[in-house]
């Protein structure tokens, strides 16, 4: 068995252990909000937080999370209750097809810096097919700070 | 065809001690430790049916250590970590550079430097500023420990001269006698994050007080089935100074110690000219 906590929740896995977390996630867990893209750890969809660092989830064998603390989107806020990240993603256009958004929303919710350059840099490893970043960035450069994103 | 969980076998040793007697015990396992690389051929049905050697649960090779020599650092030590140690950054700038462009953030915090060596692919960020280092790669296995010097561990394309059994503990790397005059990472790729190296390059050059080369170290990564020190063009510069006619003689003997191909990322021709533009632009900057 696994033990790992998930959004703040302890939950254990009792299925084999080569699975991959983004697997693990969505089809044990029912966590669907964490994207496959490409599978290769290229694109950036399947980012979640491991131990509270951006992570390709695609290619982490569920074992290896072991006593491990993971975050995904649906651990930021949820359909009524949005947190700030998420709110400026909505009022700012950062989501066209949306499949990019939960990885990157995982990303820029552990930025510390987040002027324009600093989020274009620290979202270099994700892709969007759709909007040509600029809402992209700009969702993340006009979050309001001070409060927890 | 994808990767079949249900066909695997996993290993998971919770202490050093225990990997090495578990490796001793199944030497046709693969170690496995950030997974980057190996996940990515999982995924896409290419590994099915191993046993893998996890190593995540061992908690003794994750440490940066400063020895009297210089640095030792621990075979699970991740990019991230490399990229953002203070003393790594001060002592051997290169390396920490290097770790910044392996893949992106989320490939930094998982990849490790040990498991890059072990994957020895020739596109490895890390290693031609390790072969400028002169980094040894410490090992160990039922029989004992060994060092192997950086450019005599790898044996061809995504070959090392590891053997079943032998895990690796720790990379060290010696201060260098005296700071350099100048040096250069460059990692030419097609993408800013994520892309996998055209050409990398790591250089060192030391002066003498009147301008002639002391030493020069080059190394080039993507341009051979492992990475290379250009050593007759770093034999040729030697007590000379650094002039044009003397850069274009390096750059014409750079082909000596490279043999670059044509693939998916790039071309012979295109890794050739601006690998020589790099060691140009380094000689007469």
């Amino acid at each position: 068995m696994i033990s790992l906590t998930v959004n703040g929740k302890k939950r254990n896995y009792k299925g084999p252990p080569f699975k991959r977390l983004i697997d693990v996630l969505r089809e044990d867990f029912g966590l669907t909000g964490t994207k496959e893209g490409c599978g290769e750890g290229e694109c950036g969809a399947c980012t979640v937080l491991l131990d509270g660092k951006p992570a390709a989830s695609c290619l982490i064998p569920v074992c290896q999370v072991q006593g491990r603390k993971v975050e995904t989107v649906e651990g930021l806020g949820n359909p009524e209750r949005l947190n700030p990240l998420q709110k400026s993603f909505a009022e700012h256009a950062g989501v066209q097809c949306g499949f990019c958004t939960p990885g990157i929303l995982m990303t820029a919710s552990r930025m510390k810096k987040t002027d324009a350059e600093s989020v274009r840099i620290g979202l270099a490893g994700h892709l969007c097919r759709c909007t040509g970043y600029m809402h992209i960035v700009e969702s993340v450069t006009k979050t309001p700070k001070g409060r927890k994103r | 065809m994808r990767g079949a969980p249900l066909s695997m076998t996993v290993l998971r040793p919770q202490s050093a001690e225990e990997a090495v007697s578990l490796f001793a015990d199944n030497p046709s396992a693969k170690p496995l430790a950030g997974g980057t690389d190996y996940m990515v051929l999982w995924n896409m049905g290419g590994a099915n049916g191993q046993c893998l050697l996890d190593l995540s649960g061992v908690k003794e090779w994750r440490t940066i250590r400063k020895t009297a020599a210089g640095l030792s650092i621990g075979a699970l030590v991740t990019h991230a970590e490399l990229r953002d140690d203070p003393v790594l950054r001060r002592e051997f700038p290169l390396l920490a550079r290097a770790a910044a462009v392996v893949g992106a953030e989320q490939i930094q915090n998982r990849g490790t430097l040990g498991g890059n060596i072990a994957n020895a692919s020739p596109a490895a960020d890390t290693f031609p500023a390790l072969a400028v280092y002169e980094a040894t790669v410490k090992t160990v296995s039922r029989k004992g420990t060994r060092s192997l010097p950086l450019l005599q561990t790898f044996s061809g394309v995504k070959k090392t001269n590891l053997e079943p059994g032998e895990l690796i503990t720790a990379i060290d790397i010696p201060y260098l006698p005296k700071r350099p005059h100048r040096q250069l990472f460059r990692k030419v790729g097609t993408r800013a994050a994520m892309a996998i190296s055209k050409t990398v390059a790591a250089a060192l050059v030391w002066l003498e007080r009147d301008r002639t080369v002391c030493e020069l170290r080059f190394a080039l990564g993507s341009m051979a089935p492992t990475v290379r020190r250009l050593k007759a063009a770093e034999e040729f510069v030697k007590g000379k100074r650094l002039t044009a006619e003397v850069a274009a003689v390096a750059c014409e003997l750079l082909k000596n110690d490279v043999s670059p191909i044509d693939d998916i990322r790039s071309t012979a021709e295109y890794r050739l000219r601006v690998s020589r533009n790099l060691l140009s632009d380094f000689l007469l900057s």
